[in-house]
């Protein structure tokens, strides 16, 4: 039930005490911190795995404080990336400025992960069966025979459900944005 | 069309590339901070209470942790080597 939740309305259950809306909050935005602080910040394991708990920690402290529930996913951005930025600058024996730490292409990475944030939202109108298939073929890179073995279908038919789930994923994706159809 | 078609099945591969799944042990810990937040409450107010645990607890966290039931793994132990502190 939490799942189709919008991040407002799951921000006030998690505010009201509720775990199983935590744990959905956790669940919606921990790839997307674990992104940002690996791909966008190139953290190793350790650090990052500290920068996801610090986010998390400070995300379940500072509900209360958020102005627009609406704008949890931004916050949560903005907290991942001054704390990635925190580790790196803690772990340097220079004294380096933001600007000296920050990729210079963190805008795009940041516009790159919202755009794929938006998709996976799109993925769970998807049958369970297509969210698997597609989520550990591109996301988890698994192989044919994984999945086939896994999810109890011929691997020998994998490839042609991954197209077909591709392409109602397509249908659904431009269905939410409509700015994204092909002109 | 068929192009324009493909590149769009491909840029949706690519994004849904773009976040594999973090490690389940720190999605699991994180999802149970709610828990965890308690046990911390918990332990800081017997700490209060108790001054034997309280010292216990200041010489060796983990072990003082263990020795009473909680495993300290899944314990935010930074912030209660904190709360410890200003508790002094």
């Amino acid at each position: 039930m939490e799942a189709s939740l919008s991040d407002a309305a799951l921000v006030a259950r998690c505010r009201t005490g509720d775990e199983n809306a935590w744990a959905e909050l956790v669940n919606r935005f921990s790839r997307y911190v674990f992104a940002i602080a690996t791909k966008g910040f190139g953290l190793r394991a350790d650090d990052a795995e500290d920068v996801f708990q610090e986010v998390f920690a400070r995300t379940y402290q500072h509900l209360d404080r958020l102005r627009d529930d609406e704008a949890i996913r931004p916050w949560i951005a903005q907290l991942t990336r001054r704390l990635s930025i925190d580790k790196i600058r803690a772990g340097s024996r220079e004294q380096l400025s933001d600007d000296d730490i920050e990729p210079p292409d963190l805008d795009d990475t940041f516009d790159r992960l919202d755009d794929a944030l938006a998709v996976r939202e799109a993925l769970g109108e998807l049958s369970e069966t297509c969210q698997e298939i597609l989520d550990r073929f591109f996301a988890r890179d698994e192989s044919y025979q994984t999945i086939g073995e896994t999810l109890d279908i011929p691997s020998g038919t994998i490839a042609s459900r991954i197209s077909r789930c591709l392409a109602k994923l397509r249908e659904i994706f431009e269905g939410r944005n409509p700015a994204a159809e092909p002109s | 069309m068929t192009e324009t078609f493909r590149y769009d099945e491909e840029r949706l591969a690519a994004l849904l590339r773009a976040l594999p799944p973090a490690p389940e042990g720190w999605v699991r810990a994180a999802q149970e901070l709610p828990r965890s937040r308690r046990e911390l409450d918990d332990i800081v107010a017997k700490a209060v209470a108790d001054e034997a645990f309280r010292l216990a607890l200041i010489e060796d966290l983990e072990r003082a942790l263990r020795d009473v039931g909680y495993e300290p793994g899944l314990l935010p132990l930074e912030e209660l080597r904190r709360r410890l502190s200003s508790d002094d």
